[in-house]
């Protein structure tokens, strides 16, 4: 395949090179149709939504804590984490060489893979030559940001998601809302439904009890399993060292997916590498305990290249650029890139927990896809680009930084990502009310006669004493928040009224030490 | 000339080194736990709880203990047929009275699920995450499908295997084997977060630990 632009790797050019380019605009799942405060808006009057959110958020926020909470070391495995990872980012062209290089030996065919677009093209290439129209899938973050099921469609191939909770998305035809737990929105009633709806030939008498529902995906999906010839799956970990790929796990389709087909074709984003086989003590002691909150996910599989007489005979490995090369070019992206998708960010966020993924618009919500999707994909200038209101959809109450396991500092990110915003695209809404805001408040004279006007507001403000919408222009600010009322009177002057200086007569002499009961000094 | 994807992806990510103020050399502090060792009676009782918490069930006994208790544990399930890898002491089923029937590479898959049962040896465990790591490449683990399909996994752990922790565990795994961690029983909790045992693969893991060996 060609390159379009760009010089030639052995171009002798010694100045600054040329950004790396970002995933094209439009392509994959990382953008969604409309801006976050928007998207939000309607996801917050889903009442249902909130409730299965905000109990299974809960429950796992406890688990994990327990489990985190449980080893003397779990701070020292951060800082290894957070290492290995800073480490991983600066060696990259060399890891990515080596892990070439080892799969290859093993008998294993490796792929570039600049975007997603070209992602999916080789993997349809390579399902086609094996002459069959069908995959299984392990869930993959990768393909789903590549959007990598319907590119297969389109081109005649059936793609079966076998995560329990993908199937459940796909045979419902949603899209997937959190990273771990990919049906999190959904509960066993509306499961249920789904289930009987799109599976042939299920019992019409399944009840709703998760195990009952569990044993219903199981029936349906084994025969899958046990005829299909080829799979797609993306990875947790590629190790340079040894050319060892793995991929974590609890159901065991995992497991089906990697071991009975054929072929297999695994999709691993480039900043997945890691240098050493002894790194991954460190990251399996991380990932299972902050995503799920067990010591250890039920299972892990591992694989280098082909084993003759156990698995696949013939795997692929596609590395993915997509992206990632312009995230690694900027400070922010390159540490965003450090993400594991453990999903604990996600668990413990208030917007999260409140708005859902689908209002993020990308395959990456919650916290760190806040600061991953613009960096993948961009935030395109001053226009109405949904991803430049990712960086706003946060409170910054720094919960998700202490929950990340590789020490990404999510807010300080967010805060830099919308100063980038503001600076790149000159002006916001709310950036025009706070100009405004400080022109009044160098001029006194203007600033009392504001004071005065605003006290009108109370009368705008009607029972609740909120300003649902300011007038411009201050609706910048008023489009995402309340504003409580203003007071009736101006600080300044209260102050200057009567009643403000005998207020401030009496609390001064209430305020003063008296003498026979002062504290004596240390 | 036009560069290849694999030259593009390269010379991308270099060009994004050398845009990116990036952090120096840096050095991993490996200060977590590692190296570490627990007496015989601590590493088997932490490895229980571990195992018993994620609902794999466990047998103890003795190395000349392993064909009576193998028996036993297979006549609890009424298996029958059990599928063994062709490198399995022979003498651990010598008390059985049902049909074993070795596996080999041409056996298809459809055929391992017509299986009542698997027994199979393991390479290494972890005590504290309740872990039986498999290696594929040794003849009494066997091929990675035979402990997959059937649904039940009786799982035969010698003590002396049993390492406290994950860095020790995986110290002393072969990389390049094809290698399954198994912690417990298939399990999901894509339901309302609520775990249920048994998805896709053996729904019983019984593990049966041999303290003398």
């Amino acid at each position: 395949m060609s390159s379009p632009t760009g010089p030639s790797t052995r171009n002798t050019f010694l100045g600054m090179p040329a950004v790396p380019p970002r995933s094209p605009y439009g392509t994959g799942h990382l953008r969604g149709e409309r801006a976050f405060p928007e998207a939000a808006q309607d996801e917050l009057g889903n009442e249902q939504l909130r409730r299965n959110l905000g109990r299974a958020t809960h429950s796992i926020r406890a688990k994990r804590l327990a489990l985190t909470g449980e080893l003397p070391d779990w701070e020292q495995l951060r800082d290894a984490g957070s290492a290995i990872k800073t480490d991983t980012m600066n060696r990259l062209p060399e890891l990515l060489e080596q892990l070439e290089q080892k799969v290859t030996e093993h008998g294993g065919t490796v792929h570039w893979a600049r975007d997603g677009v070209e992602a999916n093209e080789i993997v349809a290439r390579l399902v086609k030559n094996t002459g069959s129209d069908e995959v299984i899938k392990v869930k993959s973050m990768a393909t789903q940001e590549t959007g990598l099921n319907e590119h297969l469609a389109s081109e005649g191939i059936t793609a079966h998601e076998t995560d329990l909770a993908e199937l459940i998305v796909q045979l419902a035809d949603d899209r997937p809302s959190h990273i771990l737990v990919p049906a999190i929105h959904r509960n066993r009633d509306e499961i249920r439904e789904i289930f009987l709806k799109e599976i042939p030939g299920i019992d019409p008498g399944l009840d709703t009890v998760p195990a009952h529902l569990a044993a219903a995906a199981r029936a349906y999906l084994r025969e899958k399993f046990m005829t299909t010839r080829v799979a797609v799956s993306g990875a947790n970990f590629g190790i340079a060292e040894t050319g060892t790929l793995s991929v974590v796990e609890s159901e065991g389709n995992g497991r089906m997916c990697l071991t009975l087909p054929e072929t297999l074709i695994t999709v691993m984003g480039i900043e997945k590498v890691l240098p050493r086989f002894q790194d991954l003590e460190v990251f399996l002691q991380l990932l299972p305990r902050s995503s799920t909150g067990e010591r250890m996910n039920p299972y892990t599989s591992m694989w280098t290249g082909v084993t003759p007489g156990d698995g696949p005979q013939d795997f692929h490995l596609v590395l993915l650029d997509n992206g990632r090369t312009a995230a690694l070019a900027d400070r922010i992206g390159r540490e965003a890139l450090h993400c594991i998708r453990c999903s604990a960010c996600l668990n413990v966020c208030p917007v999260y927990e409140r708005t859902g993924g689908h209002a993020y618009g990308s395959t990456y919500p919650g916290p760190i896809g806040a600061v991953l999707t613009p960096q993948l994909a961009g935030m395109h200038g001053a226009g109405d680009d949904p991803n430049s209101s990712l960086p706003y959809a946060s409170s910054l109450c720094g919960a998700c930084f202490d929950a990340c396991p590789v020490k990404i500092d999510i807010p300080s990110l967010l805060v830099e990502l919308r100063h980038q915003h503001t600076e790149e695209s000159g002006s916001t809404a709310e950036g025009l009310a706070m100009k405004a805001a400080a022109a009044v408040m160098k001029r006194p004279k203007l600033f009392t006669a504001a004071q005065k006007a605003a006290g009108l507001g109370r009368v705008l403000a009607g029972r609740d004493g909120t300003l649902s919408r300011l007038p411009a222009p201050f609706d910048g600010w008023s489009d995402s928040r309340d504003t409580p009322a203003p007071p009736k009177q101006s600080f300044r002057s209260w102050l200057a009224s009567p009643e403000g200086a005998a207020t401030m007569r009496a609390a001064a002499a209430e305020g003063a030490p008296h003498t026979d009961d002062a504290p004596e000094a240390p | 000339m036009t560069a290849t994807a694999r030259e593009t992806v390269l010379r991308r990510v270099r060009d994004a080194l050398t845009l990116s103020s990036h952090p120096p050399e840096v050095e991993i502090p490996r200060a977590y736990r590692t190296g570490r060792t627990l007496p015989d009676e601590e590493r088997l009782a932490l490895f229980v709880d571990r195992l018993l918490d994620y609902k794999g069930r466990v047998h103890r006994c003795t190395a000349d203990g392993t064909a009576a208790v193998l028996a036993e544990v297979l006549h609890g399930h009424r298996a029958r047929r059990v599928g063994v890898p062709a490198g399995l002491d022979p003498a651990w089923l010598a008390a059985f009275d049902g049909e074993v029937v070795t596996d080999s590479p041409d056996i298809p898959a459809p055929r391992l699920d017509a299986l009542d049962g698997v027994v199979t040896a393991s390479a290494v465990s972890c005590a504290e995450t309740g872990t039986v790591f498999l290696d594929g490449a040794a003849a009494d683990q066997g091929r990675r499908a035979l402990t997959l399909v059937p649904d039940l996994h009786v799982c035969v752990v010698d003590l002396s295997s049993v390492e406290a922790g994950v860095p020790e565990a995986l110290a002393r795994l072969r990389p390049t084997s094809p290698l399954t961690l198994i912690s417990g029983p298939s399990a999901t909790s894509d339901i309302e977060l609520e775990r249920v045992e048994g998805v896709h693969g053996p729904r019983t893991l019984e593990v049966v630990i041999r303290t003398d060996v």
